[in-house]
Formats: C-alpha cells, sequence, structure tokens
C-alpha cells in the first residue's frame, strides 16, 4: 500500500518540517463560507493527498496556495498561509512571484496553442532572461524532468495540442517544472487520463517528490493511497481528518473519514 | 456500521462470516469428538472425524479465494480491508485447529488395543475443555466482533500452557513406574501437545478480532505459563 517511500520511518516523517502551512484559513465565495478554520501542513519533499466527496473544499484549498482565486471577484481567503513561513496572504505579496514558487498542475490538459518548445520556453521567458542555448537547455531539462522527453524530442516545434490527452499532460507538468518552483499542485491530473497516461504520471509525481513538496486533490482513493505519504480528508468545508496516508487509510480515527473511504456515504 | 452504497459488497463480507462460522462450528464438533474418541476408545468415532476434515480443508480454500475476488473487486480500505485480512488469517487457524483434532483422532484410532491408564486421560480432559471453552469464546468475540471478549481468551491460554506443563510430568512419571505404559502414554503426550497448540491457535483468532475492530496488535510476548521450555 505504500508507495516507493525513501527509508524514513514513520516516526521521523512526523518531525519533518512543513514547507507550507495553513493556519485558521476560512474562505469565502460571496457570503457563502466555503473553508472553515483549515489547519493543515505540506511536509517538505513528500506528496500530501486531499480527498472528499464533491464540494467538500478540497479544490478551493488548493487554489489558496498559489492565490489562484485572486483571479475572480467576490472571493477571499482569511486567515494565514505560511510559505516557508512567511504569510503568502498578507497584503502587497507579490502573487505573481509566488507562483513562480508555487505551480499548478490542472485537470484538462491546457497546452498553450504554441510548439511544444514554446510551451515551455514561454513561461521562463515571464521570469528570466536566457540565452538560446541556456533556454534549450533549460527545454530539454524540464521534458526530461516531466519523462516526456523522448517522445517529443525530434518534435519540438510540432504544436503542443498535436500530442495526446496523456501527453499533454506531461508537457503541461514539464511547463511547470521548467519554472523551477518549489511547490507543485496537481488538481485531480488524472481524471481526464486513460489508465496507462495514468501510471505513468503517478511514477512521475514519485520521481517529482525528491525536488518539490507536492499537494494532489483527487477523487481516486486507490491513487491517494498510491501516491501519497500524508492525507487529508475534507467534508463541507471542513478538514475531518488528517495524517500519515498509512494510517488513514487502514486505522482512520473518525467515522466520517471511514465511511467515506469504504463507500458508506450516503 | 451502515451498509456500503453498493449492497453487493455488504453481501461479499456476509458471505466470509457465514463460512467462518461454519469452519469454527465443524472445528469444535472435531475437537470434541476427537477427545470422545480418545476417552471412549471409540474408533468408529475417531473415523468420523478425520472424515471431517476435507470439508474444514475446502471451507478455507473456498474463504481465500473468496477473499482475494472481494479485494480486486472492491479495493477495500480500513475496517473492511482488515475485515477481508482477518477473514483470511481466521480461516488458516481453524484449518489448523481441525488438523489438530484429526491428529488427535488418529492417535485415538492408534490407542484404542493398548492398554491404558484411566489417570493420564483426566489430565487430557481437563486441557480439552479449556481448550473447548478458548475456542468457543473466540468464535464468539469474532461473531460479536468484541474485543475485549478476544484479550479475555488472549490472557487465559496461560492455563493451558500451565495445564499441558503437569499433564506432561504426569505422563513421564507413568512411563517410568511401567515400561508397559510407554506407547500409550506417548501417543497421549502428542495428544497435550496437540490441545495446547489449539489453545495457541485460539490466541492467534483473539489478535485477529482486536486487529479487526481496533486497528491495533495485542502485544508480541503473551503471558506464559510456568517454564513452558520442557513442553
Amino acid at each position: 500500500m505504500t508507495n516507493a517511500m525513501t527509508e524514513t520511518s514513520a516516526q521521523a516523517r512526523e518531525t519533518l518540517p512543513a514547507k507550507m502551512s495553513v493556519k485558521n484559513l476560512d474562505f469565502f465565495y460571496g457570503d457563502n463560507r466555503a473553508l472553515k478554520s483549515i489547519n493543515l501542513q505540506l511536509p517538505v519533499n513528500q506528496v500530501t493527498a486531499l480527498i472528499g466527496p464533491s464540494g467538500c473544499g478540497k479544490s478551493t484549498l488548493l487554489r489558496v496556495l498559489n492565490r489562484m482565486y485572486d483571479l475572480y471577484p467576490g472571493q477571499r481567503a482569511v486567515g494565514e498561509v505560511l510559505l516557508d513561513g512567511d504569510n503568502i496572504l498578507a497584503p502587497g505579496r507579490d502573487v505573481n512571484a509566488l507562483r513562480s514558487r508555487v505551480g499548478m498542475v490542472f485537470q484538462k490538459p491546457t497546452p498553450f496553442p504554441m510548439s511544444i518548445y514554446e510551451n515551455i520556453a514561454f513561461g521562463v521567458r515571464l521570469y528570466e532572461k536566457l540565452g538560446k542555448a541556456e533556454m534549450d537547455e533549460r527545454v530539454e531539462r524540464a521534458l526530461r524532468g516531466a519523462a516526456i522527453w523522448e517522445e517529443v524530442k525530434d518534435k519540438l516545434q510540432a504544436s503542443g495540442l498535436s500530442l495526446s490527452g496523456g501527453q499533454q499532460q506531461r508537457l503541461c507538468i514539464a511547463r511547470t517544472v521548467a519554472i523551477q518552483p518549489e511547490v507543485i499542485l496537481f488538481d485531480e491530473p488524472c481524471s481526464a487520463l486513460d489508465p496507462i497516461s495514468t501510471a505513468k504520471v503517478e511514477e512521475l509525481i514519485d520521481e517529482l517528490r525528491q525536488e518539490y513538496t507536492i499537494a494532489i486533490v483527487t477523487h481516486n482513493m486507490q491513487q491517494a493511497v498510491r501516491v501519497s505519504e500524508y492525507t487529508g480528508f475534507m467534508y463541507l468545508g471542513e478538514l475531518i481528518e488528517y495524517g500519515l496516508t498509512d494510517q488513514v487509510f487502514t486505522s482512520p480515527r473518525e467515522k466520517r473519514t471511514q465511511d467515506y473511504i469504504t463507500g458508506r456515504f450516503g | 456500521m451502515i451498509d456500503h452504497t453498493v449492497k453487493s459488497y455488504d453481501a461479499d463480507l456476509e458471505s466470509l462470516d457465514r463460512h467462518i462460522a461454519e469452519m469454527g462450528g465443524i472445528a469444535e464438533k472435531m475437537l470434541a469428538d476427537a477427545m470422545d474418541a480418545l476417552a471412549g476408545m471409540n474408533t468408529d468415532l475417531a473415523q468420523k472425524v478425520i472424515a471431517a476434515d476435507p470439508r474444514l480443508d475446502a471451507l478455507q480454500r473456498t474463504i481465500e479465494d473468496h477473499a482475494v475476488r472481494t479485494i480486486a473487486r472492491r479495493q477495500p480500505m480500513a475496517v473492511d480491508l482488515r475485515e477481508i485480512v482477518g477473514a483470511i488469517r481466521i480461516s488458516a487457524d481453524i484449518e489448523r485447529i481441525g488438523d489438530l483434532a484429526k491428529n488427535i483422532a488418529k492417535r485415538a484410532a492408534k490407542i484404542a488395543g493398548e492398554s491404558r491408564i484411566p489417570r493420564a486421560v483426566v489430565g487430557l480432559k481437563s486441557m480439552h475443555e479449556v481448550a473447548a471453552m478458548q475456542l468457543k469464546d473466540v468464535l464468539d468475540a469474532y461473531a460479536q466482533r468484541d474485543p475485549e471478549r478476544a484479550r479475555a481468551v488472549w490472557k487465559r491460554d496461560v492455563e493451558l500452557d500451565s495445564l499441558e506443563d503437569s499433564v506432561f510430568r504426569d505422563l513421564l512419571t507413568f512411563m517410568m513406574e511401567d515400561p508397559r505404559n510407554i506407547t500409550f502414554c506417548t501417543h497421549l503426550l502428542f495428544c497435550s501437545k496437540n490441545l495446547e497448540r489449539v489453545g495457541d491457535h485460539t490466541t492467534n483468532i483473539a489478535e485477529t478480532v482486536v486487529y479487526i475492530v481496533t486497528g491495533e496488535s495485542l502485544p508480541v510476548e503473551r503471558p506464559r505459563g510456568a517454564d513452558s521450555s520442557l513442553a
């Protein structure tokens, strides 16, 4: 049931530092309080899964972590979200800089209508000025990092849209890692993919964990068990249970968690 | 606990439950009949016990097959997962109890013609009483998913260990008194070991019941009887 973990014992895992910390977070869509007093950590270089029934707030929570909600009027977050101890919700924080450190991969692959090469280079250029050789190297490294280099290296000028669904998703992951973020957020990254592509993305997440801190929202409980070390179960905007994935899925503390993961939710 | 949204999942788990109950009933009867055959020199009864064993083996295989298919079909989590793993473990323990009862029956058939020491059999009857009670209690604990009752079985096993020690000493004494007793007493020695092993299996089942309900394991070291190193 455990994914390919390091030899870190469960005990040692409990004391890992947090890359991001959520403290007493409330979130509002207009007057509707969608998140209620969330307290949660993303341990560094670990994968944290967020599970829960539709409407529980897991995607909302994810979108607070890189302030995606800023794009929409009428949505606001109250509380603290710390990235390396620094509160990203504090006024005056540079949101673009934040999003270069905290990247996001969405459910539906969203390649830009550009060449594969440009899909990667476009984002990099927003943050850095690189010469051609350096950019080539960065693009190659990103595509390798997303386990798609071998498949596209001979057609970098082909459109990103010409790739299959699974390849497009890995292109989006490459695009994210090209910016060299510290945290990667995955919002149901495999929902639109076939089982083989799903397996490749899960394998990729396993590798990415070594360099990045990862949070993944998923409807697929078996996936949560396979890829994550920590799991948070959410329901109606609250965090019901949070702990080691092994613990949550074999002996959850809360009845609601057990009812959900065993398929007893009404 | 409320039902699964998919009702056939509940049916899968109930089926495992029923098969375990059936295995438990057969094993209890085999053990009682084996002891009666031993005490009463009843070779027909002994043969009946031996003939009952294949049914137990078949049930264990059925339970394992069913458990594996349920795991594949349902990807069980939490208590469901522990239930299924528990059913696999318990069926294996009950199957071994059946084997041990069968072995007692085989020896009962062997010693039917031998010179007997009724005193020697008395000790074994006491052991059987405790072992039978342990088995009944632990099967009830499983049926009711009662961890406290299971814990009581787990603790009480020390009685069986002590009884085995005293039976061992008695049998050695009988053998030393008169070499003509040796064959009979050696068979009884094996039977007492078998009864002690039945007790061990009931404690295994008790540990599994606690694990199913709480997700926790009992301590590795059970309370032990006085100097079991001879036994």
